[in-house]
């Protein structure tokens, strides 16, 4: 669906759906550099089981206009005008990576508009190498191989894609690498900065999930740990062998967690 | 900065893919010889058919072996993903079918294996698609055949039958300012010599029965999606509605916004598979992951052999020409230094100075070289394209391929290169006498 927020265009997957009054809502964020795909099975599956789907494209991303939001606040409060586009009154917010810290920063600074959160790959707070700033500052190429390199399990480097046919790192990359000059640098940069995430954790008084990948380089369970510790109310599932990109090494896993949770 | 690991070509060929059997532990990939995969239960089964969760539901569809084959060819040619086939021919028509529909019109090259020919020219009209096809090194007949209801570029790597190679690069930039995407068919280079989509080609197909599987025991073909073209953006927009317009056919899913990346995919095999069926059996892909393992060491060697050969040819005072990229002499040399850097293949046409009548005797002398419609066996073999492969075609339209009534195909496999030699040698002798 085409929504407007703050005088831009924005995209959301609905599964094909139109959004129902009478159905609760999952609104799904993705991380840097990605786009509302990245939840394709999940996402279609909520959609399909009595729930309004709200995947987004945060601006700068996939369909949406740009510019890529330059704070993880900023990205907040952005979640929050989005649903109110879509008219969610409340929603239970799914967010990987960035979009993890941006819905537990969401669900701190409008917890009426959050019902339950589920954060997947988090880390808080979420560092990124100088050479990593770098190399996505001057728009290289390496930086998208060196996230992607890091996103999957080493097992997956050699393939075993639950959805036949498909090479799971070189769709990874070649998402990646559609993303618009610069907006990689300004997500990892949100990343980076942002120090509010355990402050954040504290306030949150809604239930919440953290789904974790064993084997996740970028946000390695431990880094989730104080997170968890400040949430008053936080379930934590580890993914045995996923890393980073959980949803697309282990979706059905990712989709249980979130189903037993939504 | 220390990179993380990324896997190279060669362990690709023997690893993309295949992870151990979970359920026996076998190392080699299992042949799930079977139509059918039972569903755990009922919400499973619905959401397996919604494309709401990953797996197998019924072979034609996908299939654990050939979802291996699919993984490791994608992971080869460096695309999203890949879809087996019954035959490379199937693997043609599943690109054309998952785009166009009847009223467009295809852009090719006039250089084409006789099968591709046979299916633009002669079948594919019947279903209200058409055709125009262009000399392959004229940029500008490329670019005056783009009619606005054009849909798609293709050609060869290596042009067939006389060799000619495609430029990739400049094709590609044609078609992308067209908003049109290029199919290449890479049967002749394989991913070990060329790999299209760093070139800028949008979609990639194989004869698997070739190269990729060396043994000549299967017949099969895959096609591949680089996961780059942007079908509802730009001069594309409006172009290929099956991609970006809801589908009747599976619940009015856009499959553009489905999957940014793989939208292609999707629709070919939830539409194209699903309904014409020309799909991969398991033990095929099993034969053709075999091949795949040694695909790199049998290129090298395919490649050596060729250049030995097609040297002694175009020393030889009864050869009039070899038509062979790798040789200065070939009017593509330069660029098939530059896009093929490891060889242009072990296919190659050459033409000798004698009538039609010598041709025969040459090519029923030969002992080793099997005379045969093929190519890309691990064995040597020999065609005579005019009154096989080719036999269609006027001696104009011969011509305009590039070749002549006398000219002979060779396939040159792993044998003992001078074993190969004494055999061409023996058979020229004989022609040259006639």
């Amino acid at each position: 669906m085409q929504l407007h927020v703050e005088g831009r265009a924005v995209y959301a997957y609905t599964g094909a759906r139109t959004l129902s009054p009478s159905q609760p809502t999952v609104a799904f964020v993705h991380g840097a550099a990605n786009d509302h795909s990245v939840w394709a099975l999940q996402s279609r599956y909520f959609a399909h089981h009595g729930f309004n789907v709200v995947a987004l494209d945060l601006p700068g991303h996939g369909r949406s206009e740009g510019p890529a939001l330059s704070s993880v606040e900023a990205i907040a409060q952005w979640i929050v005008r989005a649903l109110d586009a879509a008219e969610v009154a409340s929603a239970t917010l799914v967010g990987h990576s960035l979009g993890a810290l941006a819905c537990l920063a969401a669900t701190a600074s409008a917890p009426a508009r959050v019902g339950k959160l589920a954060l997947l790959g988090p880390a808080v707070p979420m560092p990124v190498s100088d050479a990593l700033l770098d190399a996505a500052k001057a728009d290289d190429h390496v930086a998208y191989e060196l996230i992607n390199g890091w996103s999957h399990s080493a097992a997956r480097k050699l393939g075993g894609n639950r959805v036949p046919g498909m090479w799971m790192t070189g769709a990874a990359l070649r998402l990646m690498e559609r993303t618009p000059p610069g907006v990689l640098y300004t997500d990892l940069s949100a990343c980076n900065a942002y120090a509010g995430g355990l402050a954040a954790a504290a306030s949150v008084r809604c239930p919440t999930l953290a789904i974790l990948g064993q084997r996740d380089l970028m946000a390695p369970p431990k880094s989730a740990s104080a997170m968890c510790e400040a949430l008053g109310d936080c379930r934590a599932v580890t993914l045995a062998g996923a890393g980073h990109a959980m949803m697309a090494e282990q979706p059905d896993a990712v989709l249980d967690a979130l189903r037993a949770f939504v | 900065m220390t990179k993380p690991k990324t896997h190279r070509f060669d362990t690709l060929s023997l690893h993309a893919g295949a992870v151990p059997d979970p359920a026996t532990g076998a190392r080699a990939t299992p042949i799930y010889q079977t139509a059918s995969f039972v569903f755990p239960d009922s919400d499973h089964a619905a959401a397996l058919f919604n494309m709401e969760r990953a797996g197998h539901v019924y072979s034609r569809i996908s299939n654990p072996t050939v979802a291996v084959l699919e993984e490791r060819i994608a992971a080869l040619e460096g695309g999203v993903g890949a879809i087996a086939t019954a035959s490379g021919q199937a693997a043609l028509h599943l690109a054309i079918v998952t785009l166009l529909g009847a009223g467009a019109h295809i852009v090719a090259s006039r250089s084409l294996y006789g099968g591709s020919h046979n299916l633009l020219d002669y079948t594919l009209p019947r279903f209200g698609i058409r055709t125009t096809f262009v000399d392959a090194r004229d940029a500008d007949a490329w670019r005056a055949a783009i009619r606005p209801e054009t849909r798609l570029l293709f050609g060869e790597t290596l042009g067939n039958p006389g060799l000619d190679v495609l430029d990739v690069p400049r094709v590609a930039a044609i078609a992308h300012d067209h908003g049109l995407p290029l199919l290449v068919d890479s049967t002749f280079t394989t991913p070990y010599l060329m790999r299209p989509f760093e070139h800028g080609a949008d979609l990639v197909f194989h004869s698997a029965t070739k190269f990729l599987s060396g043994h000549g025991v299967v017949i099969g073909g895959v096609l591949v999606d680089a996961g780059t073209f942007r079908w509802d953006e730009g001069a594309a927009k409006g172009k290929f509605p099956t991609l970006t317009e809801p589908y009747k056919g599976f619940h009015d899913m856009v499959f553009s916004e489905e999957s940014t990346t793989a939208a292609f995919l999707l629709r070919a095999r939830r539409e194209g598979i699903r309904d014409f069926g020309a799909c991969m059996a398991p033990f095929t892909a099993f034969q053709i992951l075999q091949g795949v393992e040694t695909l790199p060491l049998r290129m090298e060697r395919h490649v050596a052999n060729a250049r030995t050969i097609a040297r002694f040819l175009s020393t030889h005072a009864f050869v009039e020409s070899v038509g062979y990229p790798d040789l200065p002499s070939h009017p593509d040399h330069a660029l098939a230094q530059r896009l093929m850097p490891r060889g242009c293949g072990a296919v190659f046409s050459f033409s000798i100075k004698g009538t039609r009548a010598q041709g025969r005797k040459l090519i029923e002398s030969l002992d080793l070289f099997s005379h045969l419609a093929n190519v890309g066996d691990a064995k040597s073999l020999v065609i005579h394209p005019a009154s096989t492969t080719h036999f269609r075609m006027s001696a104009d339209d011969l011509l305009r391929s590039g070749i002549t009534e006398g000219t002979i195909r060779l396939s040159i496999g792993l044998e003992d290169p001078e074993d190969l030699i004494e055999d061409l040698s023996r058979a020229l002798y004989v022609a040259a006498k006639v």
